[in-house]
């Protein structure tokens, strides 16, 4: 059993239980599934400054604080005690095209390569790690979730701004990906 | 109840308030009853899972975003498409049978409305989570991998929620 829970799990193990966990919080205190509604939180609760978009009493959202919470405590948990011994696979076109920009190193779902704190320093790992994650969490509050709250949860629901803010995300990645990704991984 | 939170912003009077309801999902979250604060665990419990399957199913993992965009695995929208399948069922579910949460209530659900911002916002964290590799679940749980770099982007999303605030009222909604 251990074993078979080390392996990386087929997606509609993960799919099922991602989509569970809709219900789940619905129904054991009437919260809707969203994530980055934490990053907002944070703000109220550490800077919210002359912000009339920080001042709300963030006390009562904090549940959300337990959720993110629990998120990264069941990602050490799952990288501690169900790691998967066998080397990480990438699709053999992606590996062939990351070499080519100096990314080999493949031993973790993170390219160490791209993201740690020296390449912090160079114009690439500068956009990636703080103009990548800038994007994010600028983005996520401009069309008023993530893939949590409106991929997941506002599509559950049968909302059609979430359709549009999915196709939205969707579109971006591709963008991103395949145009300008080439030129920022060759800095 | 429901909207107290918002009531309370002094400028956001029906012009400025560009459908905080609709665009925040902090204050739709709203349960009528008040409990202890450690009921909150049971959230952490559910976040956990939601940790182990992150990491188990590489859905953190910045290779599997690189594939989904570029179309090389199936794996992304497998896990997306079957847990919109999943939720919306049980939203069917608990609608249809009016069931009701552990502790009586009735499911509250709430309509999000339209705003420019879903397209504007919407491509630019496109842009960032194809570089980060993360969407904000994932900015948290990737630092759990143990690349305590993956922390910079999550601080980096942090001030970019903060700038967007700043500026909230200037920008196209």
């Amino acid at each position: 059993m251990a074993e078979l829970l080390k392996h990386p799990w087929h997606w509609s193990i993960a799919g099922i239980l991602i989509g569970l966990i809709v219900p789940a919080l619905l129904l054991i205190g009437n919260k809707h599934f969203g994530i980055s509604s934490s990053l907002r939180h944070i703000c109220a609760a550490c800077l919210p400054a002359r912000i009339p978009f920080f001042h709300y009493d963030w006390k009562r959202e904090i549940w959300n604080f337990f959720f993110v919470g629990g998120i990264l405590l069941g990602a050490i948990l799952a990288t501690v005690f169900l790691k998967n011994p066998a080397p990480i696979e990438v699709a053999p076109t992606l590996a062939r095209d990351l070499a080519g920009y100096g990314v080999t190193h493949i031993d973790g779902l993170v390219p160490t390569d791209l993201f740690s704190f020296e390449s912090l320093f160079t114009l690439r790992g500068f956009l990636l790690m703080v103009i990548g994650g800038f994007l994010v969490g600028f983005g996520t509050r401009y069309a008023g979730g993530c893939t949590s709250g409106h991929a997941i949860m506002g599509l559950s629901n049968l909302q059609w701004p979430s359709l549009v803010a999915t196709i939205s995300f969707m579109v971006g990645g591709f963008l991103m990906t395949n145009l300008l990704l080439p030129y920022i991984l060759q800095l | 109840m429901v909207n107290s939170n918002t009531k309370k912003i002094p400028s956001a009077g029906p012009d400025t308030d560009f459908e905080v309801r609709s665009l925040d999902s902090m204050c739709i979250n709203e349960s009528e009853l008040v409990h202890p604060w450690w009921y909150n665990f049971k959230y952490a419990l559910v976040g956990l899972l939601f940790g182990v399957v992150f990491i188990k199913a590489e859905i953190v993992s910045w290779y599997r975003m690189q594939e989904m965009f570029r179309f090389e695995s199936f794996h992304m929208y497998g896990v997306i498409g079957t847990a919109v399948m999943i939720g919306a069922l049980s939203v069917f579910l608990i609608k249809k049978l009016k069931i009701r949460t552990i502790y009586g209530e009735s499911v509250n659900f709430h309509g999000k409305s339209y705003n420019k911002g879903q397209i504007y916002g919407g491509l630019m964290f496109g842009f960032g989570w194809a570089m980060t590799g993360a969407c904000p679940g994932p900015l948290f749980a990737q630092i759990g991998t143990g690349v305590m770099a993956t922390g910079v982007p999550l601080l980096s999303a942090i001030a970019g929620t903060w700038v967007y605030g700043y500026f909230r009222e200037r920008l196209p909604h």
